[in-house]
């Protein structure tokens, strides 16, 4: 008859000094453990397919992800389309955002956006129309324009980098803002860079897989 | 309205399809041989891309394909339930390496495969699940048998198909299954709506090719490979950790030879068992929760891990605080994302395994000087041998049992088994030498597994190769009705039902970690699964002493056809070693009271 089981119970074994964080990186005492999250824009160029957006968005609320603004719209390249993602994570998160999104099969390349690039929101705003004149003087400050004014409300939009949004949206709580629509940042890389790596201008790879008879891609979003 | 054939489509379509030509409708198709539809197209796919068997249920939305499948020499094996040919296209891929195949209706057809898709998702098995879907027209309107196969499966697949058109739906089917077995292997499914399986077409698909957007890297960079040689060559405590893309790569020669140049001992991932054979001097077999002793103290205490093909499961990991939490990690994998997503890697080696082994060891210029460190490992086995008691007053051990049938089959048996204590058992207790001959549930742990992945084993087996199934009582009642498909189609294959007439691993965590409450894990009445079996038409033994056993393995075995031997185990018996839930794996538990 054997034994079973036997050896030294655990505190009588050695353990190492060593750890890891919960993130899986070893400690290195010389080094600070925890980093730190920060706010970077990525862009997918995609197939634009009916599903792209759902495999996009469903991704980062299965991989827990964080994410402030996702926006899509289609290329000058018949059949692509070009998703914005702003995210806020570590260096780490971030890395795995853009390796997660790179494996989804309707994404043709994703890139991350340095920190000149040109990033511009729209913003939509309905303010109380009492003092026409101020909320005029107020859309001009921000180059904005005027799409509705009657005599309860006053519709304007704005357009710029978030912080310019940001301002125009606080100088117009003044009048009351009764709704608000942002579409999130939009962006792409500035001069001769490509969006995203080796992204041709006019990109023409995927202009031949344009699908007969497709009567389901009417829309990104499906 | 009435399944299995809801006629009011095939009425509604046929009628639509005469008076109103597809708009926009590729002329060439009027050339079409009369009668030669998107179905057609769908098997002729699968001919060209070289599938050899599929499993499945037929339905309504489905029917057009199983109607093209009628005149093609493919293997299609009719299953009982649609999760049981899921598991048996992934069993199939794992044994086979080429993608299984399974097919079901739309609706309750497709939700019943769902189970099988995730387990092959988490397992990284090649896979290709076609699925019937309602008539294009009728999709977005609840429509009977209606379900959105594409969105419920979108986080399951290695990607999904919504088929839209006669014309184009068979190179979709040829670019799903070369993209399954591609790269990372996965499951892919391509949802078929009826319109699309049924109309008219003259376009024959062409090969069967990944997606342009599809390009993954086999070769690592050279620098990180120098990088990877020059930690190697100077690592004093270096394991070699091999994960299951080591198997699914085909990279077992490439690692043994590697291993063994370099004197590095081995541990294996559950998923990778049988990639370096367990009787090897400096194979510590598995890692993690159950795994072995001194696999655990190895990747506790090394200086540096290659970890080749592994996704660093919490399972393997344990708690990664204290995860080989003084080795820099050499990771190799063709998944970019699995680089420092759960272990954070000191060197990535992103490719092939079989070829950035082969770079690592043209860049080697010595082997680690490790010899004491190859004691210690030595030691460490000797210090923690994978051992059981016998008392004469306690009932069968299951362990005893597993080395039995170890014993009484050759090496190449390929064995599959259920979730459970058993499907630990069978892992621990078995020696494991070669590649694909070990098929379990690791990432999704599904009960029911066993006896359907057996199925699709046997048909990806040699001829003379023997297939064993360890199944739990619980996990066997999840899919035992596919002991019918087996008799169908005569398969000779062995089920060894470890019957502890317990939900056992439920039970051994209630009498670990809450206070022995036995909530749902104790039946009051089992059946007995030797009529059972019997009345299924398989044959049935039954057998509770030690005495008995070889002769019931060995009758089981030589039984031509499927076989189930009910296996009365002592019911009190436990898995050991164990890491809990997020603990130490170098504080792995001998026994209950070390927890
Ligand atoms: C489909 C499914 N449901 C539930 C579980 C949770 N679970 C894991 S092991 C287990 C007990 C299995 O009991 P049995 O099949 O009798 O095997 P034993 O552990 O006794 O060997 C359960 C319920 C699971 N893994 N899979």
């Amino acid at each position: 008859m054997t034994e079973g089981l036997q050896g030294p119970a655990p505190d009588e074994r050695p353990h190492p000094d060593g750890r890891r964080t919960k993130q899986g990186t070893r400690i290195d005492p010389e080094v600070e453990a925890e980093q730190d999250t920060r706010t970077a824009v990525v862009s997918a160029l995609v197939e634009h397919e009916p599903g792209v957006l759902a495999k996009v968005s469903g991704l980062f609320s299965r991989r827990q992800f964080n994410i402030e603004s996702l926006t899509v719209g289609p290329t000058t390249v018949e059949g692509n389309a070009r998703i914005t993602l702003v995210v806020e994570e570590t260096d780490d998160g971030i890395d795995q955002v853009k390796k997660q999104v790179e494996k989804l099969r309707p994404v043709i390349q994703v890139g991350e956006l340095d920190d000149d690039a040109v990033c511009a929101e729209l913003v939509v705003l309905k303010v109380r129309g009492d003092e026409p004149d101020k909320v005029h003087a107020i859309t001009q400050m921000y180059e904005g324009q005027t799409l509705d004014a009657g005599p309860r409300t006053i519709t304007v939009q704005i357009t710029g980098d978030q912080q310019k949004i940001d301002d125009a949206v606080d100088a117009f709580r003044q009048f009351g803002i009764i709704e608000i629509a942002r579409t999130g940042q939009t962006a792409l890389a500035r001069g001769d860079t490509p969006t995203t790596p080796g992204e041709e201008p006019g990109h023409e790879k995927a202009a031949e897989k344009t699908r007969k008879d497709d009567t389901r891609t009417g829309t990104y979003d499906d | 309205m009435s399944d299995p054939v809801s006629p009011s489509f095939d009425a509604e379509t046929e009628a639509e399809a005469e008076l109103e030509p597809e708009p926009g409708e590729d002329p060439s198709a009027t050339d079409a041989e009369p009668g030669r539809t998107g179905a057609h197209s769908v098997v002729a796919a699968l001919e060209n891309a070289g599938a050899e068997a599929m499993f499945g249920v037929q339905g309504g939305a489905i029917m057009p394909v199983y109607d093209a499948l009628y005149d093609s020499d493919l293997r299609h094996v009719m299953m009982a339930h649609e999760q049981a040919a899921a598991h048996a296209a992934d069993a199939y891929g794992i044994v086979s390496g080429t993608p299984g195949v399974c097919l079901a209706t739309s609706g309750p057809g497709a939700t019943n495969l769902v189970t099988g898709i995730a387990d092959a998702d988490m397992d990284s098995d090649p896979m290709v699940a076609l699925t019937g879907q309602v008539p294009t027209d009728f999709v977005g309107n609840d429509a009977f048998q209606e379900t959105d196969t594409t969105g419920v499966t979108a986080p399951i697949t290695k990607t999904n198909y919504f088929a839209d058109h006669a014309d184009t739906v068979g190179d979709t089917v040829g670019e799903a299954f070369a993209y399954a077995a591609a790269g990372r292997p996965g499951p892919t499914l391509v949802d078929l709506p009826k319109d699309v399986t049924q109309d008219e077409t003259a376009v024959e698909p062409g090969d069967a090719t990944v997606p342009d957007t599809y390009d993954p890297q086999t070769e690592a960079d050279d620098e990180a490979v120098a990088e990877a040689a020059r930690r190697l060559e100077r690592a004093e405590k270096p394991v070699v950790l091999v994960g299951g893309g080591v198997i699914k790569g085909d990279a077992t020669e490439e690692l043994r030879a590697f291993a063994r140049e370099y004197e590095i001992p081995v541990a294996t991932s559950m998923p990778a068992v049988g990639a370096f054979p367990e009787d090897d001097d400096l194979s510590l077999e598995m890692v993690g929760m159950h795994g072995t002793g001194y696999a655990n103290m190895a990747t506790t205490h090394c200086d540096v891990m290659l970890a080749v093909g592994t996704r660093f499961d919490d399972r393997l990991t344990g708690g990664v605080d204290t995860f080989a939490p003084e080795a820099e990690v050499l990771h190799v994998d063709i998944d970019p994302a699995e680089i420092s997503k759960n272990v954070t890697a000191d060197v990535a080696l992103i490719g092939d395994a079989a070829t950035v082994l082969d770079q690592l060891d043209a860049e080697m210029e010595r082997a680690p000087d490790c010899r004491e460190w190859r004691s210690q490992c030595w030691t460490w086995k000797s210090e923690y041998p994978m051992d059981y008691a016998t008392p004469d007053d306690e009932p069968l051990k299951p362990q005893f049992v597993v080395e039995a049938f170890d014993e009484a089959t050759g090496d190449d048996t390929i064995v599959t088994t259920g979730v459970g204590q058993h499907q630990m058992w069978a892992v621990q207790y078995w020696t494991y030498t070669e590649p694909r001959t070990w098929v379990s549930s690791h990432g999704l742990g599904t009960m029911g597994y066993g006896l359907p992945a057996a199925i699709g084993a046997k048909f990806a087996a040699d001829d003379d190769q023997q297939v064993v199934c360890f199944e739990g009582d619980g996990s066997f009642l999840m899919t035992m009705q596919e002991l019918s498909v087996a008799v169908r189609e005569n398969l000779d294959i062995t089920v060894a039902v470890l019957n502890n007439e317990y939900i056992g691993m439920v039970r051994q965590w209630q009498d670990a970690f809450y206070d022995g409450r036995h909530s749902a894990s104790e039946y009051n009445w089992c059946p007995e699964f030797e009529p059972l079996a019997e009345a299924f038409g398989a044959q049935g033994f039954t057998v509770s002493d030690y005495d008995e056993v070889a002769d019931t393995v060995e009758a089981a075995l030589a039984y031509d056809g499927p076989s189930v031997v009910d296996v009365r185990i002592d019911p009190a018996e436990n898995v050991y070693p164990m890491v809990p839930s997020g603990g130490a794996n170098g504080k792995f538990a001998l026994s209950e009271d070390q927890l």
